[in-house]
């Protein structure tokens, strides 16, 4: 399989364009077989391509194969190039796995929409763009792919045209993306001119095996600069701060993308790009803390404005952006497959609330408020069910499989000598559980808060969406068991063992060993804050309905805070948005172009004009003046030659 | 097969069309559209063949072909055609996109047809003859005569206020080239007074045997510098564009953004840098500058632009300060990522002044305010538009980027912060872009006239089709483009980087080979 | 009667003419003028003739005279178009060729 690793990619191509091109006209169950097909043949030849990988010897799990020259100009040279190594393994799996899911998932909720061709060309297009992104070989054919997954989340997430909100959430999601791609190629460009070379393996060789190179100061320096350009792109694809306001937006989009595209894979990306630049990381003290400061912040911040979002997709989406932040304090603390480990599971179980989100929604009539929903689980129990074995699996009970990774990580920051990171940490997992499982309460018990009319309408979802949900809660139960931490006794994490061969060029930090039994008291630890987080999410929206309420009015001034997100959309939109507007249409357009540049050119033609008005009375069409003018001339020429020869 | 004497057919064959135009009878129009519109795929088609058959691995000009044309006096000006990398593709360029603009202009030139294939033609003709002269008069004479069509274009089949940008283009144009004029005469004397050829200019230059003093290298640069930069436009010479491109038809528009515009940083390549290489390291900060300005400055202001055209129009202000910016980084990736972007530029500027001309044909408006929802009605237009847009903001995998981000590594290697601030241009562009798309084509139809609105048909479709391929080809497998490229810019670089000051001249700040370790294995 | 007896006459026919340009309005009148003026020149040329002792003068008297009958035909053609479409001969008239 591995010959035909280009497959793997170009089937979800192949199906997106034939969608694209005609599936308007073949009609919506050509257009079923081709999506959907397209994506499970790609599940396929990735799970084949996995499997040879698995039963190759563990130093030879890298596949690197070439296809043409896409850009070559001197020493800059990209191919069009795939990898597969563990890494990118994994990565292929989530993504055409989950993928396939979703697009099964799709063909019940987007049923008999206007647009169905078109959004399954559109999903397609993304599982390329993804498949590109992780199967890159080089720095710019991941950039192809970075790039690629950001037009198709702008074009998702603006999928229903008719909304111009809509159409603004794209718009926001694509220009702040843009800002982060541009940190991202500067990297880029910064990794070639120091290495010249834009492959991975090159410039990881050079870095792992000339440590020469990097003695000082200002070798280790320019990685930093490096990590650091890098990690702006992650910011503005992973949503972390102070880029994360385009992922909340983004929930516009139809619950199958925010799925996909917003929980699952494309916001991961950036958690991606890092552990594959982990050989750059992982020797930049300074870039590592940059990385564990933003992802924890992150983490904390989005999940207190989690807390009060009453959108039942806002909530998910702060939970996604808090949950990324996790990730990138595994990458901070060079817990590199936990990071990965992490991505992996919540691709899950995140997926999964999407996907009860959106039988919710789809159940509602479109309802997406909180407030408006109560006893659902009576409606739609399978829906009900699997969003609490999602809840607990995203809280990190045990053994679900947000549990190990969830656990790994926090250990990984308290054994790598963050005991703060690990504190808040902590407490994040607390406040996740909480927000969760108050989402799950709001929506699926208690009374009733919405009309007769809504109630008639209410019922289960078809099985092509409630199948899609029973599997991936079976992933979100089993999923955590690949990667089994050593204290359980049951062997070394076979997870971190299959990673290890594409992290060998990463730089590890001395470890002293901790013994099992404290491992253990962590663990515990961390499921009691998610026990305490719902035993307080129960106590407040089911025990003692008017608690909730009664908290917000007497933090009137926090809850406000949290509710308006810190009022980061507005302080951008006031300090930098507007008025770039404003400065660009009246001083630069109007000012500047029409008024100085265009202003001092009709100038110049209009001083001509005042010239020639003086001379034109030269010019007064009468023959005799002529006449006169020519024998004054003729006379003062005469005078002249005269003197002359005189 | 071999064909002599391929660029003197390509470059007379539209001009001898033009003129078996004149014998057709005026009132058959359809006859006359067919002929124009086949007759100038004929010449991109023949312009493939220097495309196919062109050593990649020469750098210096191919297909040449010379003959005396004006001998008097003890000097000769001849008539000396030849291209090489950087201007095989300008020429490919500009054949491909004249039957286009002609076909997408089939309905919306109602009045005197002919002239207006015969100046379209005429145009083909100075405009392929500007990027093949190797003559400095030749080349000349070429600028000039492009010039006249396309002051009867605007002119004549132009909107609302045509005399005004008509005028204005032509006279911006001429007070530099009058200036070029000046500066080919003193080169002429300088060189001994006996050839005009560009050819033996370099080879003089190179030998030693024509020195210019520091003050007549500055000033010669200075005045192919005022020429070609109104023609780019560089910040602040850039106002008639606006004007022009609004005023002019569609398929003037095309011509404008597609290739003229082309021929000012085509001159600054083919003239200033190799001609005056130590004035061109001296003056590369201001122009870099200048080149930045006009990207923030030109995507600044085409966001808040409320006609389409004028916004098409300073987004090409932005995007040839880029092409500034790569060029005066003077590396390899600079050059070539210039290059590149001209061509990349050419399409889909020219595709983007296609679609709007499309619109406007439709709904005889060009204010954005006008328009909303219109991917409901008109489902292929707005997909053709989003992909000419993508392409114009650089997205990988379209042509784009690939110039795009050549130049930016190329200025990255010379300085940090310029590509630094060049990159933000990445951003703009998908500001104002994707908002104007957003106000175009999505959200709710309000307006009736847009909700009638028809989709393309299939003319405009085999207008846009070809272009979206060539955009794709061209982002997807860019090598075959860069390669034949890569040696003609290779000499470019090395005579610039062989400029050394003059006895007493100026200090030419010396050129940092950029710190690339050769990785090993390439 | 030497040479300057003639040079003198002919400087004076030549001024009669070229203040009639100046001063006449109707045009044949200044057609008139102008006659005396290219006479006046013819008068010199034949004067320098005879005292130079050679035959190039009297050339261009005829040259000249050639060249005043074509002014005559081309000028006496273009006053009676001016007079059918003006009905004038004042040449002040015939103004439209300013600014």
């Amino acid at each position: 399989m591995l010959d035909y690793l280009w497959l793997i990619p170009l089937l979800p191509l192949a199906g997106s364009a034939l969608n694209g091109l005609a599936g308007k006209r073949l009609g919506s169950s050509f257009v079923t077989w081709v999506g959907c097909g397209s994506a499970g043949l790609a599940f396929l030849a990735a799970a084949a391509a996995v499997l040879d990988l698995v039963r190759a010897a563990p130093q030879n799990r890298e596949v690197l194969i070439s296809y043409f020259t896409w850009i070559a100009c001197g020493d800059f040279v990209a191919e069009a190039q795939f990898l597969l190594d563990p890494l990118s393994g994994v990565m292929i799996l989530v993504v055409t796995g989950v993928g396939f899911v979703i697009h099964v998932y799709s063909i019940g909720y987007m049923h008999g929409d206007g647009g169905y061709y078109r959004f399954f060309s559109y999903m397609n297009l993304f599982l390329f763009a993804m498949l590109v992104l992780v199967m890159a070989g080089n720095f710019l054919m991941m950039f192809v792919g970075w790039e690629g997954v950001g037009l198709c989340s702008y074009l998702l997430i603006g999928y229903y045209i008719d909304r111009k909100s809509a159409g603004d959430a794209g718009k926001k999601a694509f220009v702040v993306n843009r800002i982060g791609d541009v940190g991202f190629i500067l990297g880029v460009f910064l990794v070639f001119a120091t290495f010249g070379s834009l492959d991975f393996a090159e410039v990881f060789r050079q870095i792992a095996s000339a440590p020469v190179r990097f003695p000082a100061e200002t070798g280790v320096g320019l990685l930093t600069a490096i990590a650091l350009l890098l990690f702006v792109g992650a910011i503005g694809k992973s949503a972390q701060i102070p880029l994360y306001v385009w992922l909340p937006d983004a929930m516009e989009g139809p619950t199958p993308v925010s799925a996909l595209i917003h929980a699952a894979t494309m916001v991961t990306a950036g958690v991606y790009m890092v552990v594959r630049c982990a050989p750059i990381y992982s020797r930049s003290e300074a870039a590592l803390g940059v990385v564990t400061v933003v992802g924890i912040l992150t983490a904390w911040l989005a999940a207190t404005i989690g807390l009060t979002q009453t959108d039942i997709k806002r909530v998910l989406a702060y939970s996604t952006v808090s949950q990324l932040g996790y990730m990138f304090v595994a990458a901070g603390v060079t817990a590199f497959s936990a990071g990965i480990f992490h991505l992996m599971t919540h691709a899950f179980f995140k997926a999964l609330l999407f996907l009860g989100a959106g039988s919710v929604i789809h159940a509602m009539g479109g309802e997406q408020d909180l407030t408006r929903m109560g006893g659902l689980r009576r409606y739609a129990p399978i829906t009900y069910r699997t969003m609490c074995i999602a809840a607990l699996a995203i809280s990190g009970i045990f053994p679900l499989a947000g549990f190990f990774s969830k656990d790994e990580i926090l250990f990984s920051a308290w054994a790598g000598g963050h005991p703060v990171v690990w504190a808040v940490g902590l407490a994040t997992a607390g406040l996740t559980a909480f927000y969760m499982f108050r989402l799950t309460f709001l929506a699926f018990h208690g009374p009733e808060r919405f009309g007769d009319d809504v109630r008639h309408h209410l019922h289960e979802s078809p099985p092509s969406m409630t199948i899609p949900l029973v599997i991936l809660a079976i992933l979100a139960t089993v999923g955590g068991f690949v990667g089994l931490p050593p204290w359980m006794g049951l062997g070394p994490n076979r997870f971190a063992e299959f990673l290890a061969p594409a992290l060998a060029h990463a730089h590890r930090p001395e470890t002293h060993e901790i013994s099992h039994s404290v491992e253990f008291v962590f663990a515990l630890v961390s499921v009691l804050a998610a026990l305490i987080g719902i035993f307080l999410a129960r106590y407040m929206y089911v025990g003692n309905p008017a608690a909730a309420g009664l908290l917000a009015a007497r933090a009137r001034g926090p809850y406000t805070l949290l509710y308006r997100k810190y009022y980061v959309d507005e302080i951008y939109d006031r300090l930098l948005v507007n008025p770039i507007v404003v400065v660009s249409r009246e001083m630069l357009w109007k000012g500047i172009d029409v008024g100085i540049v265009d202003g001092t050119v009709n100038g110049v033609g209009a001083s001509m004009r005042v010239w020639g008005g003086l001379l034109k009375y030269v010019q007064n069409g009468l023959v005799r003046s002529y006449a006169s003018w020519i024998l004054t001339g003729a006379a003062l020429l005469l005078y002249y030659v005269a003197r002359m020869r005189g | 097969m071999q064909i002599t004497h391929i660029l003197s057919w390509l470059t007379y064959l539209p001009a001898a069309l033009a003129a078996a135009l004149v014998f057709f009878p005026g009132g058959s129009a359809r006859a006359l559209k067919w002929f124009a519109v086949l007759g100038s795929t004929g010449v991109f088609l023949l312009s493939l063949y220097p495309v196919y058959h062109f050593d990649p691995g020469y750098g210096g000009m191919q297909f040449v072909e010379e003959s005396a044309w004006i001998q008097a006096g003890g000097y000769s000006i001849s008539h000396h055609l030849g291209i090489d990398g950087i201007s095989l593709f300008l020429v490919a360029l500009t054949t491909f996109l004249t039957p286009l603009a002609l076909l997408a202009s089939w309905n919306s030139i109602a009045q005197r047809l002919k002239g207006f294939l015969i100046c379209m033609l005429l145009l083909e003709t100075g405009m392929v003859g500007v990027f093949c002269a190797l003559d400095l008069v030749l080349f000349y004479v070429f600028w000039e005569v492009m010039l006249i069509p396309m002051y009867f274009l605007i002119g004549i089949w132009g909107g609302e206020h045509r005399i005004y940008a008509a005028v204005k283009f032509i006279l911006y144009t001429m007070v530099g080239s009058l200036l070029m004029l000046v500066a080919i005469i003193y080169l002429f004397l300088a060189n001994g007074g006996t050839t005009f050829d560009l050819l033996a200019v370099y080879q003089n230059l190179e030998s030693g045997r024509l020195v210019l003093s520091h003050r007549a290298e500055f000033w010669l640069f200075m005045a192919f510098l005022i020429a070609f930069a109104i023609k780019v436009p560089i910040f602040p010479f850039h106002t008639w564009l606006p004007d022009a491109h609004v005023e002019a038809p569609t398929a003037g528009s095309v011509i404008l953004a597609g290739v003229l515009l082309k021929m000012g940083t085509y001159g600054l390549l083919r003239f200033c840098l190799p001609l005056f290489p130590a004035a061109a390291v001296a003056a590369a900060p201001y122009l870099s500058v200048l080149g930045l300005v006009g990207i923030v400055y030109g995507a600044l202001v085409a966001m808040v632009q409320p006609d389409l055209k004028k916004l098409v129009a300073y987004s090409s202000v932005s995007h040839m300060g880029l092409i500034i910016v790569g060029m005066f980084a003077f590396t390899l990736q600079g050059l070539e990522g210039a290059t590149m972007q001209m061509l990349n530029h050419g399409l889909s500027t020219g595709a983007l002044f296609l679609l709007v001309g499309m619109i406007y044909d439709r709904r005889h408006t060009r204010m954005i305010a006008n328009f909303g929802g219109l991917a409901h009605n008109s489902p292929v237009l707005a997909a053709f538009f989003l992909v000419v847009t993508l392409s114009s903001i650089g997205l990988p995998g379209l042509n784009g980027f690939v110039g795009e981000v050549l130049a930016l590594v190329g200025t990255f290697l010379r300085n940090r912060t310029y590509a630094a601030i060049a990159a933000t241009g990445m951003i703009l562009g998908a500001v104002y872009m994707l908002w104007m798309y957003q106000r175009v084509f999505l959200g709710k139809v309000t307006d009736p006239a847009n909700a009638a609105m028809g989709d393309i048909r299939s003319r405009d479709r085999a207008v846009l089709i070809p272009i979206v391929i060539m955009m794709l080809w061209m982002g997807v497998y860019s090598a075959p483009f860069l390669r034949r490229m890569d040696a003609s810019l290779e000499l470019v670089q090395k005579r610039v980087h062989d400029a050394r000051a003059p006895e007493g001249g100026y200090q030419v700040r010396q050129l940092k080979t950029p710190a690339i370790r050769k990785s090993d294995g390439r | 009667m030497g040479l300057h007896h003639y040079l003198i006459l002919s400087a004076l026919l030549f001024a009669v003419g070229a203040a009639g340009v100046i001063v006449k309005k109707n045009i044949i009148a200044i057609f008139l003028c102008i006659e005396l003026m290219l006479n006046a020149a013819n008068l010199s040329f034949v004067a320098f003739s005879r005292y130079l002792d050679q035959v190039h003068g009297q050339i261009f008297v005829f040259f000249v005279m050639v060249v005043a009958a074509a002014e005559a035909a081309v000028g006496l053609a273009i006053t009676i178009t001016l007079y059918r479409n003006r009905r004038t001969l004042n040449v002040d008239d015939a103004d439209l060729m300013k600014w």
